[in-house]
Parts: C-alpha cells; sequence; structure tokens
C-alpha cells in the first residue's frame, strides 16, 4: 500500500516538474511547481513526518507560491506567452540538469541506508521539536534559530527602507 | 440494545463497518470504509453549504425587517435545493481567451482545500475522521492553500473587475492569516497541544478555555473572530467581492456550477472557522457544565452543532452590521491594531501561564 501511493507521488511530483519548466505559460508553470510541492508534503505525510508536511504547505504552498502568483499576477497578462528558448541554451540547461542528476543518483546509491528498528518507533512530537529547537545543550539549535531570526528582522528592515524610499530621508 | 443506543453515531459506524468487514476481505473493507467516509463527508458538506446559505438568506431577511424565502417547501426550507438544481442544469459559459486550464482548476482549489480541513474536525467524541496530532496547525496549512483558487481565478477570467478582486483578495488573506495564525498560538499556550481532541479533553475538567484563560483568551477570541471574518472574504471584509465596485470580483466570468463551487466554499469556510473557534474556546462537543456528561445515548454532536451555528449568527450579524472597509482601513486595522494586540497579548497569555494565573 505504502509503496504504491509512494510511487504515485513520485509520478506526480516528476511529471509535473517536467510540466513546470517546459511551460511557456508563467502562471501555469507556478502551479506546476504548486503541484510538485504538495507531492513533497504528501511524501512527507507518508513518512509519517506530519510537521514538516504541514510547514511545507504552509511556506511553499501558502507563503513561496501565493508571492509568485502576487509577482505574476502584477506584471503578466493572460494572454501573454514566454519567448521560445533556443535551442543552444535547450542543450546546456539539459546538460546541467543531467549532471546534477548524475550527482544526486550518486551520492543516493553510495550511501548506506541503515535499517532502523521499527519497533521502538514512534513518530515524532511538535512539542519535542520546540524543545530541541531552543536548547543549547550538546545537539541543540538555540544558535542557529537566532541566527535566523536576527537575519529575519534585517530583511524585514531593509523592506521597509527600501518600500519607503525617498520619503524616509526626506521627512527625517 | 435498547433502541435509544442505536441513535448513537457510534453504534451506526459500528455496525456499518462490522457488517462491510463481514462481507469482504480486509484490505477491501479498509479501502471500502474510506470511500464510505469521504462520500459521508462530501454529503455533509454539500447539506451544510446549501441550508448556510439558506440560514443567511432568513438572517438577512429578519434583520432587514423583511420575511425572506417562504415559497418552496415548509418555511422555505427547500429553497437553496431547487437553487442547487438550477444552478447545476446551467449552462456553463466562459470568455474568450482566457487560460482554459487555470480557470477550470480554480473553482477545484477553493473547494478541496475547504473539504480537506472539515476532516479533522472532532464533531464528537467518535466523529472525527483524521485525528492527526498537528491538527491545528493543518488547520491554518490548509486555509493557506484555499486563497491559491481565488488568485487563480481572478486572473485567468481575463477580466479586469475579477484580477482587482483576486488581488485584494491576495493582500487580505496575506495580512489576516497571521492574525488567525497567532490568535490560534495565544490559545495553543494554554493548552499545549495541538491535536484537536486533546484540546477538547483539556477543556472537560477546567471548563472552556475562554474561561481558563480569562482576559487574554477573551481578546484572542475577538481578534479571531474579526480576523477570521476576514479570512472567509464576507462583509465588512468582502472588497474581494464588493458588488457596488466590481460586480462581483473574482467570480465574475464564472457561471452554473462552477459559480456554486465558490459560493459553497465560502459558506463551508465559515462553518470552519466558527469550528476552529468553537474547539479552541467553547469546548467542542463538551456540553456546557457537563449536564448531558453522564447519558451515554446523548448525541454530543449536538452540542457542537449548537455552538458553531450560534458562532456563524454572529458573523451574519456582522455582515448586516457593519458598512464595508476600504482598502487601505482593512490594512490599517490588521498592521497597525489587531497586530501589535496579538503579540502583546501572547506575552500576556504566557505571563497569566507562566504566574499560574489561569483558573
Amino acid at each position: 500500500m505504502e509503496t504504491i501511493i509512494f510511487y504515485i507521488l513520485a509520478a506526480i511530483i516528476i511529471l509535473f516538474a517536467v510540466a513546470s519548466v517546459t511551460s511557456r505559460k508563467i502562471l501555469r508553470a507556478v502551479i506546476y511547481l504548486l503541484f510538485v510541492l504538495i507531492g513533497i508534503a504528501g511524501l512527507y505525510f507518508l513518512v509519517d513526518y506530519n510537521y514538516l508536511a504541514a510547514i511545507q504547505l504552509t511556506v511553499y504552498g501558502g507563503g513561496i507560491i501565493v508571492l509568485f502568483i502576487f509577482a505574476v499576477l502584477l506584471i503578466h497578462h493572460v494572454e501573454l506567452e514566454l519567448e521560445k528558448t533556443p535551442l543552444k541554451k535547450k542543450l546546456i540547461a539539459a546538460l546541467l540538469s543531467a549532471a546534477g542528476l548524475g550527482v544526486t543518483l550518486w551520492a543516493i546509491s553510495t550511501y548506506p541506508f541503515p535499517v532502523t528498528d521499527t519497533s521502538t518507533y514512534s513518530s515524532i512530537e511538535v512539542a519535542e521539536i520546540g524543545r530541541i529547537l531552543l536548547s543549547y545543550e550538546d545537539g541543540g539549535f538555540i544558535l542557529p534559530f537566532e541566527v535566523i531570526s536576527v537575519l529575519l528582522v534585517a530583511v524585514m528592515i531593509g523592506a521597509i527602507v527600501v518600500a519607503k524610499g525617498k520619503k524616509l530621508t526626506e521627512n527625517n | 440494545m435498547n433502541f435509544l443506543q442505536m441513535i448513537i453515531p457510534l453504534n451506526i459506524t459500528k455496525t456499518i463497518s462490522d457488517w462491510i468487514y463481514s462481507i469482504m476481505p480486509e484490505t477491501a473493507a479498509s479501502y471500502t470504509i474510506m470511500v464510505v467516509i469521504a462520500v459521508a463527508y462530501l454529503a455533509l458538506f454539500a447539506v451544510a453549504g446549501l441550508y448556510l446559505v439558506l440560514l443567511e438568506r432568513k438572517v438577512a431577511a429578519w434583520f432587514q425587517l423583511r420575511i425572506g424565502p417562504n415559497r418552496v417547501g415548509p418555511w422555505g426550507l427547500l429553497q437553496t435545493m431547487a437553487d442547487a438544481l438550477k444552478l447545476v442544469s446551467k449552462e456553463l459559459t466562459s470568455t474568450t481567451k482566457i487560460d482554459k486550464f487555470l480557470y477550470n482548476l480554480a473553482p477545484y482549489f477553493v473547494i478541496v482545500a475547504a473539504l480537506m480541513a472539515m476532516a479533522v474536525f472532532p464533531f464528537s467524541k467518535q466523529f472525527q475522521a483524521f485525528d492527526i496530532n498537528i491538527g491545528v496547525f493543518f488547520l491554518i496549512a490548509i486555509s493557506s492553500i484555499g486563497v491559491i483558487g481565488i488568485l487563480l481565478a481572478g486572473w485567468s477570467s481575463n477580466n479586469k473587475f475579477a484580477l482587482i478582486g483576486a488581488m485584494r483578495s491576495g493582500l487580505q488573506t496575506i495580512s489576516y492569516e497571521l492574525s488567525v495564525g497567532l490568535s490560534i498560538l495565544t490559545m495553543v499556550l494554554l493548552t499545549g497541544t495541538l491535536q484537536l481532541s486533546e484540546i477538547i479533553e483539556a477543556q472537560r475538567t477546567g471548563g472552556w478555555l475562554i474561561l481558563q484563560g480569562h482576559i487574554p483568551s477573551v481578546i484572542a477570541f475577538m481578534i479571531f473572530m474579526i480576523a477570521g471574518t476576514a479570512e472567509t472574504n464576507r462583509a465588512p471584509f468582502d472588497l474581494v467581492e464588493a458588488e457596488s465596485e466590481l460586480g462581483a470580483g473574482f467570480h465574475t466570468e464564472y457561471s452554473g456550477m462552477k459559480f456554486a463551487y465558490f459560493f459553497l466554499a465560502e459558506f463551508i469556510n465559515m462553518f470552519i472557522i466558527s469550528s476552529i473557534a468553537v474547539v479552541l474556546f467553547f469546548g467542542g462537543w463538551l456540553s456546557p457544565f457537563g449536564i448531558t456528561e453522564n447519558i451515554a445515548w446523548f448525541p454530543e454532536v449536538i452540542w457542537f452543532l449548537i455552538k458553531v451555528l450560534g458562532l456563524i449568527f454572529l458573523m451574519m450579524w456582522f455582515r448586516w452590521t457593519f458598512p464595508r472597509l476600504r482598502v487601505d482601513q482593512l490594512l490599517t486595522l490588521e498592521w497597525k491594531y489587531l497586530l501589535p494586540l496579538n503579540l502583546m497579548n501572547l506575552m500576556l497569555m504566557a505571563i497569566v501561564i507562566w504566574l499560574n494565573w489561569t483558573i
């Protein structure tokens, strides 16, 4: 049962990923990308990692894709199509993606996947993730957590400054 | 087994599942049960949507001192059924030069997102399809997908009013999602769990969460209802489909059943927002003061529905009381008032829990 669902999800992901890069209508490409991301969320649900799946849906589905759509809505008309890519560009892109696929396949095939004991397995609680995220003992993630929050504050202030533009300097 | 025990939903489902298991091999039976549950939820979805439309019309009529629909069936009860039949039989029109694929996809985005959210609600102790351990978070994740349908509908219809409606919808939903999330987070702080069934269990002994968390809870409830009304694109936040400015907003170019999907989804979203509020603030299916707790045959789903209908009535009351906001007022309300208030409220709730001031 799980195997069948895995292959269905994998087929969806690959199909829409290809559709996304080959589509000449930009918003369709974005929607195909959304299906790819939802498929990945489905994989997380399949391996019983609900928290990451919900994060995937919220951040990628609800955040980034909505942002993409917003940008497309502002700059693109429904009748416009992207220009046809010349053959040379297509070839370079194909070579690069083949190289990337090769590296990934090599990494996966050489990595030994040890079989873990499934009898002691229990699905990960959100409270546990939270505790590890804020722990400053060994294996805790407090430093990256804080660094990311500083980065986000910097980004927000930067966005406000950029958006305010001249008005900020003239008034103050 | 006496007759009264037969009407408990648990026993009905148990009888059906026993019967299915007795006539089929085990794997086939489990798939059949999944399909039966899905069909049951679809039916619930359709009926709830249709009768909420009728309720809205009746409430609107009552607020405006009219009678409302009263011709089809007793007290007009079959009016929305007739409307649905009419919509099914209508021609599906579309304008030229649209993006056909996205135009047809958009209604399904909205309706599937709403249906997925329905699956996690505990209607009663046994009546819950999917008790996921991140319940509330899953709801937030799903509701953030729904807006994509509206954006697609507005863009792909190749109509400027629809596009303006979609843009408004996007900025409104992105802004108010924050308030919905933060007010839910305030309550999660109090329960310490995201699982919906456990949130309800936490209210069995200590009283409803709106009482347990007193001041910060009440503030969180008010913010949640305001932001929730905005999330569902209802008046006074219905800039998305403001009739006097935009025709019908993002669904101007839709007709027949495709229009009905958007229309139904709006009412189902209202049901979802009210259900979240009921679970988080008013004890879900728990009876007030535990009056029916010891009556084994009492279907607890009744309490859930009474509370949800109460909150839906509140949202309809908003609609017929307040005038529509302008876009700048909408954004000022969210970013200058609700968001800072919400963050302060979160701190207040943390202090209340830290000092053990909960009731």
